[in-house]
């Protein structure tokens, strides 16, 4: 029989709360079932605009870098589209974390959950999105003449990493910005300007040497590299970028899951 | 055993909410002092039995639903223990947990996740539900089109199938029309004789009484008077007026 015990002061325990989130897989499930059919059900072009997401953006990057910018990266849609899948997937799924609480902030007072199962399943629908895309991007290459090769069976890995990591900064900013709801705005004007800051849609290379050492304080440099790797490169990610984005992607997940449990106790007065 | 055993137990809020960043910067520019508590509960202790059937009333705001969420697991307390022993399912209010844009099959096992229940069991009990709620040709159709009282007897429907050892009920009599409450009660009784642990919050002190051996009274956050429930209820009443 489950004893279950709330003591004043008391923050989560990690395995109290993956022993509550498996014993209930069915709400995990339901709860990326209703983010995925309600999010569809609400726009006209339903899945449909998943897909046509990433190919308006390729669109615009496209006329901007080759035709404006001259780039010479040989086919810079795959180049651009396979690190900004995995950014879009990051920054949407911070986004989508903090604003599911004012559509389960109710359900966190008064039904009895693992309260970072919402946070999770938000990671979890976007997975499915990613997924989705990747799909998009995969049929690009294929038109445009970009071999699949043999190292995108690295993909599921790099692909985790970045999951654990997204997971962690959207435990922790999805805890605090219950306690203050403008942080949630913060986030969205900052998002942006991470995204230049980040080598998505320009090569690192063009960043001046001298200055290049800062670009490489961002942990999303590394992250997107080894999504970027095995499908453009088609090589599997160097191992120092490998080590340097597990370490980071559990330390988010470490320091995001600390905020979340000594404050998770205090939502309900919040919420 | 006890399924619920609180050990002195508060609950108690900030005055004054801080919401924003902004606003906690403010504050701590101008060195407010800190702010007094409200408390919703104050140093509540009590036990609950396997089995029992436990009535609970009470004046609006005395910290009846605080009292339920504190015991079912959904808030920590501010101060002391709760120990919950078995699966608690608590049913706060009907509508919670409704989605207006899934259709009401869809909600059956929404709902039921929430309650704690699997896909399976919620599965085995599907063709009970619908036709319980009575609602056959409208099942597939998103809720937002269902009337009020349409959502109200899913809900009810749903909530009342739940397999859980301890069922906290809120105010769950307080909608519906006289044949929904007796429905409503042949369900609760349904509960207390196969064995499960019921409590239940209401003003309906009759059923309070026909359902419950033991009534438990909130008043301001404490507990006025627990024991039998005729004489608890013959308190409250004497109070009242």
């Amino acid at each position: 029989m489950i004893e279950h015990r709330s003591i004043a002061g008391q923050p989560l325990q990690w395995n109290v709360e993956l022993r509550d989130i498996a014993h209930r897989s069915s709400l995990l499930y339901e709860l990326v079932h209703r983010d995925l059919t309600v999010r569809y059900k609400r726009s006209f072009l339903g899945f449909f605009w998943t897909m046509l997401h990433p190919l308006l953006l390729m669109l615009i990057f496209l006329i901007v870098f080759s035709a404006l910018f001259q780039t010479r990266t040989p086919h810079y849609e795959t180049y651009f589209l396979s690190a900004y899948v995995a950014w879009n997937f990051f920054a949407q799924t911070i986004v989508n974390g903090m604003a599911g609480i004012a559509w389960n902030g109710p359900l966190m007072k008064r039904v009895r959950v693992p309260l970072s199962v919402f946070t999770v399943a938000s990671t979890v629908s976007g997975l499915v999105n990613l997924a989705l895309s990747l799909v998009v991007l995969f049929a690009i290459m294929a038109i445009t003449g970009v071999p699949l090769r043999p190292a995108l069976l690295f993909l599921p890995v790099s692909l985790t990493i970045v999951w654990i990591f997204t997971l962690g900064i959207s435990l922790g900013l999805t805890a605090v910005s219950i306690f203050f709801g403008d942080i949630r705005e913060m986030v969205q004007a900052g998002l942006p300007a991470l995204m230049y800051l980040t080598p998505i849609i320009y090569p690192i290379s063009v960043v001046p040497e001298r200055f290049r050492w800062m670009i490489k304080l961002n942990p999303l440099v590394y992250l997107v590299e080894i999504v970027r790797d095995p499908i453009y490169y088609a090589i599997i990610p160097a191992r120092m970028t490998l080590l340097i984005a597990v370490v980071t992607s559990l330390g988010s997940l470490i320091i995001g899951w600390m905020i979340f449990r000594y404050l998770a106790p205090r939502f309900h007065a919040h919420l | 055993m006890n399924v619920i055993e609180l050990e002195r137990v508060s609950v108690r809020y900030r005055e004054t909410k801080v919401r924003s960043l902004k606003e906690a910067a403010i504050r701590a520019v101008k060195g407010h002092a800190k702010a007094d508590y409200f408390y919703a509960l104050r140093d509540v202790s009590l036990a609950i039995h396997h089995g029992e059937a436990v009535g609970m009333i009470g004046a609006n705001g005395a910290g009846k639903s605080t009292l339920l969420r504190v015991a079912a697991g959904i808030i920590t307390p501010s101060l002391g223990v709760v120990v919950t022993r078995g699966t608690v399912a608590p049913v706060m209010e009907l509508g919670t947990g409704f989605e207006a844009e899934l259709s009401g099959r869809e909600n059956i096992f929404f709902k039921g996740a929430l309650l704690g229940c699997s896909r399976a069991y919620m599965r085995s009990r599907l063709d009970e539900i619908i036709s319980f709620s009575g609602l056959e040709a409208f099942i597939d159709a998103p809720l937002r089109t269902y009337s009020t009282g349409m959502v109200a007897r899913l809900a009810f429907a749903v909530a009342t199938t739940i397999d859980a050892e301890t069922i906290l009920l809120d105010e769950i009599l307080a909608v519906g029309d006289g044949a929904f409450k007796r429905q409503c009660k042949t369900r609760i009784e349904g509960f207390v004789a196969r064995g499960s642990t019921v409590v239940l919050v209401s003003h309906e002190l009759e059923a309070i009484e026909s359902f419950c051996s033991r009534t438990i009274w909130v008043a301001k956050g404490e507990i006025a008077a627990d024991g039998p429930s005729a004489e608890v209820i013959a308190k409250y009443k004497a109070q009242g007026s």
